[in-house]
């Protein structure tokens, strides 16, 4: 048994306990900011695990690292470690967030989501998610006085609860009808012979239960609700590493263990993605709060990021890589923005606050032009090289409908991003906001610099989704 | 053929950009930032034209195919390259971008307040798109460009524009964004059915009729609003009306271009058969557009928007032209897009000069010029004769290499396209004697000044250029020669007959769909 295949989510995990000890021990006033640096420094430290760590099936099949789940996880590492980043300066100013726990948390959901990605088990996948959801339940829920927020944890609680519920069960059918929770096994069950009724139950069973988690179309409500109730710098956690990793997984699952259901998951696949395009571009055009039009826009993103998988081929999971890759990074942007929306000391989360940021905030709105135009997938910008992938792989494999749809979306989208930059440059301009945190303007400053200069890099990082996408299909 | 020993193309793209980073780093009070950032824009800007003077004396005429070509990896996996390269339809459009960029440059000399530094960045950025567009030689590069230069252009609109700026900027966006997109789904077509996206490379594969028919139609969206034809020409007049004036400039000059640029270089050469079927629904559109634009360019009173209608309508000559298929009629279409080009920036400036001086734009407001504003007038003449397309000045050229395309293939289209001639005489004579001449009644007209330094720099090469053109008009076409004859030959033989494999290939739009991923 080659436990070190595992080593990077075993140093994590590891780290998180040694920090939460530091913690513990640390005078009061540090303890935040100590176990926050801690944190990022072991984040930093297991991504370079991730590069140099031998890759293989290793557990009796349990677990896998490959050029897959190795791509997911850096952008989960990336996503966890930017977001606490983003909270190092909006929790402190914020009553009652500045506590040591946070960063730790975020550390063992990170854990968790790396699990998700490598596990090759129906077992090994279901510990990797909730260990994910039981960190985000409670910092969703981490402004314990303030109502909004404990409404979103609860909420986001009691909902992915269903959800598990609805991934257990479907996971008790496939182990039921196919003899094995092991992915081989359950591939191996479904070439033999035309599939089981209970299989194929049990397959869309599972596959709600993951939909759930990435909150597309029809199992989105939980999404707009916790993104406008979680505090500010969790929701900024919540569009992007959780989303990547429950993607990672939805591919994995759909690709290996049910890869020979493709023309039974097809379709559902189609229906949801074009729900969530839908949604994703109608929702956004009445939305005032700009966390919820966010929650919309990520809907919307994940249909295009779906397309891809319909496509049913490697070029369409290269695709959804590539596209998660500029999603993340544009969404913590975004999101490093809307954490600065902040006057005389009180967070502002209406759109139209941003009125004349281009005045006070010159840098600020340059970025966050970037940010919405990158969304609605203007080249040269990173947003256009998914949308423009996840196009080619859905029509490649026949899917005009899909990428009709997707083409009418996004010009749809264009409009309310676009309503966003006119606010920032055209409109009479508000009070301006507090000077932002340097954490902050580095966050955005990086982000940003990824956003636009991604058409740079845009060769190599196409080369190692493709490879990853390879490894999957093998 | 002619290989610059260094990526000459590249440069000149790209070099705007080096001056945006200086822009950047300018630091000192708000005035001082504002005069080195026109300054820097404006050197910048001289130094690349002076720098694409080495295309005009380098270029090889005789040769039809691309030249100063740059090749670079960059999405090797899907077939996608760096790719950069013009031949006889390209050089001249990158030259008048090259060109205008300064004037434009110039006209927004006094605007952009304590914005300057910004307005300049953006003009910086337009003019490597515009340049970009011109000189890409791979489809998805072109893409690229296509779509950033709306981005520079929603910012110049949105920001320094007049009254109802937004509603125009946002319009302008959405329009050319939804064209775009529909092409690009076009592009993702080809690009899958022809494994790469190199532009040389695609001119040699025939692609099925079946194919070419949806082909056209998603292309037609993004090049006829970008052009822009009728009916989908309402973006311009509000973009028009409410565009800072130097906004105007190189929207009038260079972006209507790229649109005719796009149906000559992707429909006709790409989508012969198509394009030949198509080319009825085309012409009905562009005589539509012609009698329509002079009819509403009558009525206006609003010269803003009296020249914006002017621009369709000579654009849509460019579009007859273009789809004649034949030697004439697309060196014809070449001359009237970039007679138009200059002719109609320079109507453009004329009036901003008038703006500039009496924050007005309608023509009521206006008579008697010609007594206090005699050089301006005479300078104003000289456009808008060549608006008329007057003999021997830029316009002629274009109009009657058009409308002796036209007749070889319809009488009547011909007879159609020639009422040009007539009513661009009338309203362009109807709006120049309201403006101009009559008598000088109002006091605050008595007071303007005739047109400074400043403004002499930026229109004198225009008339120079304007009756150039006009006069010995082979310096320009033997430019495209070469290449305006290859692609008329090439359409002919496309048309001649379509090849047994490829009659057979037809009805294969979409390649069947490709089973399940899964299988370990």
């Amino acid at each position: 048994m080659n436990w070190l295949i595992a080593l990077p989510e075993l140093a994590l995990s590891l780290c998180g306990l040694a920090i939460m000890m530091a913690g513990v021990f640390a005078p009061k006033k540090h303890a935040f900011q100590l176990s926050s640096m801690l944190s990022l420094g072991a984040l930093l430290g297991v991504g370079g695990l991730v590069l140099v760590s031998p890759t293989g099936l290793g557990f009796g099949g349990l677990f896998i690292a490959d050029a897959f789940s190795r791509f997911a996880q850096l952008l989960i590492l990336a996503g966890a470690g930017l977001a606490i980043i983003l909270s190092l300066d909006f929790n402190e100013r914020e009553e009652g967030l500045a506590r040591f726990e946070f960063p730790i948390l975020i550390l063992f959901a990170s854990s968790g989501m790396m699990i998700m990605v490598g596990a090759t088990n129906l077992m090994t996948l279901y510990l990797g998610l909730e260990l994910q959801s039981l960190a985000l339940y409670v910092v969703a829920a981490f402004a314990r006085d303030s109502l909004k927020s404990s409404e979103a944890g609860l909420k986001y609680f009691v909902l992915g609860s269903l959800a598990s519920g609805i991934l257990l069960y479907g996971m008790t059918l496939t182990y039921g009808f196919s003899g094995s929770t092991d992915f081989i096994h359950i591939a191996r069950a479904l070439v033999t012979s035309t599939p089981s009724v209970g299989l194929v139950i049990g397959m869309v069973f599972v596959l709600v239960g993951i939909v759930f988690k990435i909150a597309a179309v029809p199992f989105h409500m939980w999404s707009p609700d916790v993104y406008e109730g979680a505090p500010t710098s969790v929701t900024a956690l919540f569009g992007s590493a959780p989303k990547v990793a429950a993607m990672a997984m939805l591919i994995r699952v759909m690709a290996w263990p049910f890869g020979h259901l493709f023309v039974q998951w097809q379709l559902l696949i189609e229906i949801i993605a074009i729900a969530s395009l839908i949604l994703g571009a109608l929702a956004p055009l009445v939305q005032t709060n700009i966390k919820r039009l966010m929650a919309y826009s990520s809907i919307g993103h994940v249909g295009y990021a779906l397309m891809g998988l319909a496509a049913g081929n490697g070029n369409g999971i290269s695709a959804m890589l590539v596209y998660l890759a500029t999603y993340i990074f544009m969404t913590l942007g975004a999101f490093g923005i809307i954490i600065a929306m902040r006057r005389q000391g009180r967070s502002v989360e209406k759109i139209t606050d941003l009125a004349g940021l281009g005045r006070h905030h010159p840098g600020l709105a340059i970025a966050m032009t970037i940010f919405m135009l990158s969304m609605a997938g203007v080249p040269p910008l990173s947003g256009f090289f998914g949308k423009l992938y996840v196009f080619l792989a859905a029509i490649q494999s026949g899917l005009w409908l899909l990428a009709v749809i997707g083409v009418i979306t996004s010009v749809i989208g264009a409009y309310y991003y676009l309503r966003i930059v006119k606010l920032m440059y055209f409109d009479a301009p508000e009070a301006a906001f507090d000077h932002p945190a340097p954490s902050l303007s580095f966050v955005v400053a990086l982000t940003g610099a990824v956003t636009l200069l991604f058409i740079l890099v845009a060769g190599p990082v196409t080369t190692a989704a493709q490879a990853a996408a390879m490894a999957l299909l093998g | 053929m002619n290989q610059a020993g260094f990526p000459l193309l590249s440069l000149l793209t790209f070099l705007p950009l080096a001056g945006v980073v200086v822009l950047f780093f300018l630091r000192g009070d708000e005035e001082s930032v504002a005069r080195a950032a026109r300054w820097t824009a404006l050197w910048t800007s001289l130094i690349v034209f002076v720098l694409s003077l080495v295309l005009w004396f380098d270029f090889d005429k005789s040769f039809a195919g691309f030249q100063f070509q740059e090749v670079m990896s960059w999405l090797p996996q899907y077939g996608v390259s760096y790719r950069m390269g013009v031949d006889g339809i390209s050089v001249l459009f990158v030259l008048i971008s090259t060109a205008l960029t300064p004037i434009a440059i110039l006209s927004a000399w006094k605007q952009g307040g304590a914005r300057a530094r910004e307005y300049m960045i953006a003009f910086l950025v337009l003019e490597t798109t515009m340049i970009g567009i011109f000189s890409a030689l791979d489809f998805m590069l072109f893409f690229v460009f296509f779509e950033a230069v709306l981005i520079p252009m929603f910012v110049i609109i949105g920001v320094w524009g007049g009254e109802r700026r937004r509603y125009a900027a946002i319009k302008f966006f959405l329009f050319m964004f939804a064209g775009s997109m529909l092409m690009l789904l076009g592009l993702i077509a080809l690009w899958v059915h022809d494994g790469t996206t190199s532009i040389p490379d695609m001119l040699r594969m025939p692609l099925p009729p079946h194919m070419q028919f949806w082909l056209f139609l998603a292309f037609f969206a993004a090049f006829a609003v970008k052009i822009p034809i009728w009916p989908v020409h309402t973006w311009l007049i509000d973009a028009h009306n409410e565009a800072p004036i130097a906004g105007s400039v190189l929207l009038a000059g260079v972006l209507a271009n790229m649109g005719g640029y796009g149906f000559l270089r992707f429909s006709v050469a790409l989508l012969p058969q198509a394009s030949q079927y198509f080319a009825p629904f085309m012409f009905t559109l562009a005589v539509v557009a012609i009698i329509y634009t002079s009819i509403a360019a009558l009525v206006q009173r609003d010269l803003l928007k009296f020249c914006a209608y002017s621009s369709v309508g000579h654009m849509a000559i460019a579009v007859v032209g273009i789809f004649t298929f034949s030697v004439q009629g697309i060196e014809g279409s070449l001359f009237r897009m970039l007679s138009h080009g200059f002719i109609t920036a320079a109507l453009f400036i004329c009036v901003g000069v008038l703006m500039d001086r009496t924050r007005s734009q309608s023509m009521d407001g206006f008579g008697g010029l010609a007594r206090n504003m005699p050089f301006y007038a005479l300078l104003f003449m000289i456009f808008a004769m060549g608006t008329v397309g007057l003999p021997g000045t830029a316009g002629f050229i274009g109009e009657i290499l058009v409308i002796v395309a036209a007749l070889k293939v319809n009488f009547w289209l011909s007879l159609l396209t020639g009422t040009t001639l007539i009513l661009s005489a009338i309203y362009t004579l109807v709006m120049y004697r309201k403006v101009i001449f009559g008598g000088l009644e109002r006091p605050e007209l008595k007071v303007l000044a005739d047109i400074g330094p400043r403004e002499i720099v930026m229109l004198v090469p225009l008339v120079i250029l304007t009756i150039w053109m006009g006069i010995y008009p082979s310096s320009f076409s033997t430019f495209f020669d070469a290449t305006a004859n290859a692609m008329a030959q090439a359409h002919t033989v496309a048309l001649a007959g379509t090849p047994a494999h490829l009659a057979s290939a037809a009805g294969t739009l979409a390649p069947s769909s490709v089973p399940a991923g899964g299988a370990n």
